[in-house]
């Protein structure tokens, strides 16, 4: 139950994939009969890509990462247009693809603004209005948090960038494949993507960049991806990636339907006494189920879960590196404590009624167990 | 996570020894801090200058339980000097290791057994040499 971390990659893409090991393993540059295979196979795959998300083959470029894609699509922008203005938008609860990114930036003289979210998690696209100065060169706001799930109103943020012919980023990870897409009606100019959250390889992104808008490259090199990125291409990742694209485009209907396990799931564990939802209860991804318990860490319901061979996540300090409590959980306004009490649940393809049953039925006795151990509870 | 816990951390983890308050405890050491996701409060019972019992309770991660169950098991019986000289290290080693990040963070046992000491002997006006706690700055 921990889908929004990773999934496994699907049989067919696997298939897909394993001929660009071995037999057909030429350099796209090459002109002779395995280069051109391999190049066939990556303007193949760069049509489904931007098939999933209505977009045109041009439009695509493939990346290593999602992180690396909204790399390039910040400081691509930032650097293109330096001489416009130093000012970007973005909010409080991105992904640290994002916020680091952003960060790097203020240390290169750039000035970020970090709007504020609502105790649900969304962003108000009048604070995006209030936040535009004649300096701003960019914005941009995810499409849906990975980890509350909340979905944004990115097609109102769009609407404001548009009129205002500033560049307008989403970060799409969590979203493309799993909520439809169409760029043709939706104001984006830049929009990021992975392979590895929808059944596809790890070691793959994507950057939509709309017609007419310009990035600065952040590789350097033989040129490769229009320019922008250049690197010898991972062609069985991105053979892959595209594979993984064309079934998602085909089983977009069943992820919708993971809603109705979501809000199963949502509604068993909040019978748990002291439970709240973190998130939005309507907008948020139809897999995504963010839930803290009173008085207790989420390490170690984790690590109780996985004793009972459940995956899940939270955003305790304790299961990271770092020792602050999960940046998005602080911003929806929530105490420290709170936070670290937070658990994650994600559903998949291959999660069933019976899976979600059985997190409900383990998960009381877990949470009873730590707040018998724990000073704070009552 | 799991990957850096040795087998012994998850053992403590799954079945934590000596679980709970002592009601007419002798002393209390309440230590940690709610931002870092650990607070951990260790309650003593001395008698002729020996730790009879203790207890814990515990709000943390898997490192924090584990290492509060230990050092129950550590203290009891030890003389107030003995006790003393528990190490966050003695009890890291007993663990088997703890994972770098948890070093620092979670490994709190230590700290709370001195301080439930400390307030043992203020409640009791009684004089010993205490060892400096070394309090966790997050």
């Amino acid at each position: 139950m921990d889908h929004s971390a990773t999934t496994a990659v699907d049989p067919a893409v696997r298939e897909a994939m394993l001929p660009y090991f071995s037999e057909k393993f030429g350099n796209p540059s090459s002109l002779y009969t395995i280069g051109r295979q391999a190049r066939k196979a990556i303007e193949e795959s760069r049509q489904k890509v931007a098939d999933l998300i209505g977009a045109k083959k041009e439009e695509i470029i493939f990346t290593g990462s999602g992180t690396e894609s909204d790399n390039l699509a910040i400081k691509g922008i930032a650097f293109k247009n330096r001489k416009k203005g130093d000012h970007i938008i973005t909010s409080s609860i991105e992904h640290h693809a994002v916020l680091h990114t952003c960060k790097y930036l203020e240390g290169q003289g750039f000035k970020v603004t970090y709007l504020p979210v609502s105790r649900e998690g969304i962003v108000n696209p009048a604070d995006v209005e209030k936040a535009l100065t004649p300096q701003t060169i960019l914005i941009t706001i995810m499409h849906a948090n990975n980890e509350i799930g909340t979905i944004q109103p990115i097609e109102e943020i769009g609407k404001i960038a548009k009129e205002k012919n500033i560049p307008f980023h989403t970060d799409a990870v969590q979203t493309a494949g799993k909520l439809p897409i169409n760029v043709e009606f939706l104001d984006v100019n830049l929009l990021s993507m992975s392979a590895h959250k929808i059944y596809g390889p790890k070691g793959v992104g994507a950057l939509y960049i709309r017609k007419g808008t310009f990035v600065e490259p952040q590789l350097h090199g033989g040129g490769h991806e229009r320019n922008l990125r250049s690197s010898t291409e991972n062609v069985p990742g991105i053979v892959g990636f595209g594979k993984a694209c064309e079934l998602a485009k085909e089983r977009l209907p069943e992820e919708a339907k993971l809603a109705e396990l979501r809000d199963r799931l949502i509604k068993g564990v909040l019978e748990i006494k002291d439970s709240y939802l973190n998130g939005h209860p309507t907008k948020r991804l139809p897999n995504n189920a963010n839930v803290r318990f009173s008085y207790i860490e989420g390490e170690s319901m984790i690590l109780n879960l996985d004793m009972k061979g459940v995956a899940a996540s939270t955003g305790s300090a304790c299961s990271s590196t770092s020792l602050e409590p999960s940046h998005v959980l602080m911003a929806i306004g929530l105490k420290p404590e709170e936070a670290h009490g937070s658990l994650r649940l994600t559903l998949g393809r291959e999660n069933t009624k019976e899976d979600v049953d059985y997190v409900v039925s383990v998960l009381p006795k877990i949470v009873n167990k730590l707040r018998m151990i724990s000073p704070l509870a009552r | 996570m799991t990957d850096g816990y040795s087998e012994k951390v998850m053992e403590h983890f799954a079945n934590p020894r000596n679980v709970g308050e002592i009601k007419d405890a002798d002393g209390i050491g309440k230590v940690g801090n709610p931002v870092c996701g650990d607070l951990m409060w260790i309650y003593i019972k001395v008698k002729d200058n020996r730790l009879e019992d203790v207890k814990f309770k515990t709000f943390g991660c898997g490192a924090a339980i584990a290492t509060s169950s230990m050092i129950t098991e550590m203290a009891k019986g030890k003389t107030l000097e003995e006790a003393l000289k528990i190490s966050r290290g003695d009890v890291a080693d007993a663990l088997d290791g703890l994972p770098p990040i948890k070093m620092h963070c979670s490994n709190l046992a230590a700290d709370g057994l001195h301080a439930a000491i400390k307030d043992y002997l203020e409640k009791t006006g009684k004089k010993m040499e205490l060892p400096k706690i070394e309090h966790a700055e997050h």
